[in-house]
């Protein structure tokens, strides 16, 4: 009964001194407001340029030319070896008929062009797709060495220099989030010291009473929780409606077609669950560490 | 009966201060003590190893049966349930009405509402601010706040009461009023009360055990009443 009573106690003083000590804990709620906030959008740009280069890597393939005279069954035992390649995600084929067709679909000329050969001058291909745009060459490589492959192409130099400047783009979005988060964290946690520095006779009197030290911090830990909660309510409405709204009149897509955003649902509410949470954890976090300066016995 | 025992305490703060040299003493059960000297002569530093918010740099300090310079951190707040403490300051919560101020002992230690209630009133009763209990410490007087304190440092019925002072900020006749409070709990209630205090007055009028410590040496220990003739000598 006496921890339920205590954990029930801490809960109801920390609403009461939220709204008794309301200029301090105004201050510390806006400031996780505006700091949150930044975060919530540094998040909101950091998972779509996460997901941008994504999809752009996963546009990258390798084309494998097979020597004109492969046959069918060379055909099939090399896209069997190339499934066995490790990282290899997808293998597509596509035989030189179908090659011939679709460019005489695509336009008049090169039916032309077809009509003038005996025998059909395309050759059967292979389209790879892999797990990991790092092994691109790797498996590009193995493939070339195969018997009966013409060619395997992945744009060599080009995609060498995509992949790196999207391992550095993505590599600096997370540190920008990261850094951001640490000073959240240090001026959310600083503002909520104030308003603690104001409440150490309470603190004083508690120890001198005999509470516990867990019992002087739970109230404290609670605040933080309710303070972190209520500064994360503004920047939460505003990434999930901000961009839901922005998704809509962008139409799903920045600058070109080809960097899609992400599309609003589900992807606003894991921005808006990280954020509360953020705001909690370090509301809480951050009245631990004010009170237990506190708590010299 | 033995309740407190000093054996051979010294303690020297960080800063090279040596606060007590060498102090032994017993102190029974029931006993009413008062402990004078002047400002920075160690009686501070004496009451406050009473309740663990200083530790000896040598020596035990054992106050009912437990050796308070031995006890962890984590365990002080069993210690302080036993004992009340009454400070010069008198630490209120100014947010908090004379009631919710004395509850809040209670409230800390997870004792529940039933129970608050009637051991609240009481130790208001006691203390004589029955017609205050709904005001807030800023509608009281000096002395009516250090009854309020007096009150939420007996509420738990602690064994021992500690009075830093408790009348360093009032005047005479008030002062007089809390002492008569203070004596009543040590009579009625049997508590144990040692009372740190610069009020020669008070000390020669009450006729109790006077513990004299200056530089941090125990110089004098008159039993009842013989400090004041001690004095006159």
């Amino acid at each position: 009964m006496k921890p339920i009573r205590i954990i029930g106690r801490s809960i109801r003083d920390a609403f009461k001194s939220v709204f008794r000590n309301f200029s301090l804990s105004m201050a510390s709620i806006l400031c996780a407001t505006i700091t949150l906030l930044v975060v919530a959008i540094s998040l909101v740009i950091a998972g779509n340029v996460e997901n941008a280069t994504k999809n752009l890597k996963d546009e990258l393939t390798i084309v494998v030319y097979l020597e004109k005279t492969a046959t069918p069954d060379d055909a099939s035992l090399i896209e069997s070896k190339i499934k066995e390649i490790k990282n290899v995600n997808e293998v597509k084929y596509k035989s030189k008929e179908e090659w011939k067709l679709e460019m005489s679909e695509y336009n008049s000329s090169f039916g032309n062009v077809f009509e003038n050969y005996e025998e059909n001058p395309l050759m059967d291909s292979f389209t790879v797709t892999v797990k990991d745009v790092n092994s691109l060459e790797d498996i590009a490589n193995e493939i070339s060495k195969m018997e009966r492959v013409e060619s395997a192409n992945y744009g060599e130099d080009t995609v060498n220099t995509i992949i790196s400047v999207f391992d550095v783009v993505e590599k600096v979005t997370v540190i920008v989030v990261i850094a951001l988060i640490f000073v959240t964290a240090f001026l959310i946690t600083n503002t909520i010291k104030l308003t603690i520095y104001s409440r150490r006779n309470e603190i004083e009197i508690m120890r001198l009473v005999g509470s516990s030290n867990i019992t002087i911090k739970l109230p404290f830990v609670f605040e933080g929780f309710i303070i972190g909660l209520l500064g994360s309510l503004i920047p939460v409405i505003v990434t999930i409606y901000g961009y839901i709204i922005a998704y809509e009149r962008l139409g799903g897509h920045i600058i070109t077609e080809l960097i899609k955003l992400i599309p609003p649902y589900n992807f606003v509410f894991i921005i808006a669950l990280i954020i509360a949470g953020l705001g909690a954890l370090i509301g809480m976090l951050g009245s631990l560490l004010a009170v237990r300066k506190y708590l010299k016995v | 009966m033995k309740f407190i025992e000093l054996k051979n305490v010294n303690k020297t703060y960080s800063t090279g201060v040596t606060a007590l040299a060498d102090l032994s003493v017993v102190i029974d059960k029931g006993e009413f003590v008062f402990v004078i000297g002047h400002t920075a002569s160690g009686k501070s530093t004496f009451i406050k190893m009473l309740y663990r918010e200083e530790k000896p740099t040598k020596g035990s300090v054992i106050v009912g049966g437990v050796n308070v310079a031995k006890l962890r951190n984590r365990k002080v707040y069993k210690l302080r349930r036993k004992i009340g403490v009454v400070f010069q300051d008198f630490k209120l919560l100014p947010k908090l009405t004379v009631y919710e101020n004395v509850a809040f002992a209670l409230e800390c230690l997870g004792v529940s509402a039933s129970e608050i209630k009637p051991k609240v009133l009481k130790a208001i009763e006691i203390v004589g601010l029955k017609e205050k209990t709904r005001s807030f410490p800023h509608q009281l007087s000096g002395g009516e706040q250090q009854r309020v304190c007096i009150a939420r440092a007996i509420v738990n019925e602690p064994k021992l009461l500690i009075c830093d002072e408790p009348t360093g900020n009032l005047d005479p006749d008030t002062s007089k009023e809390i002492m008569k409070v203070i004596e009543n709990i040590n009579k009625d209630l049997k508590t144990t009360v040692i009372m740190a205090t610069h009020d020669k007055e008070i000390v020669n009028r009450m006729k109790k055990r006077v513990l004299l410590i200056e530089h941090g040496v125990l110089t004098g220990d008159y039993l009842k009443g013989s400090y004041k003739s001690h004095e006159a000598h």
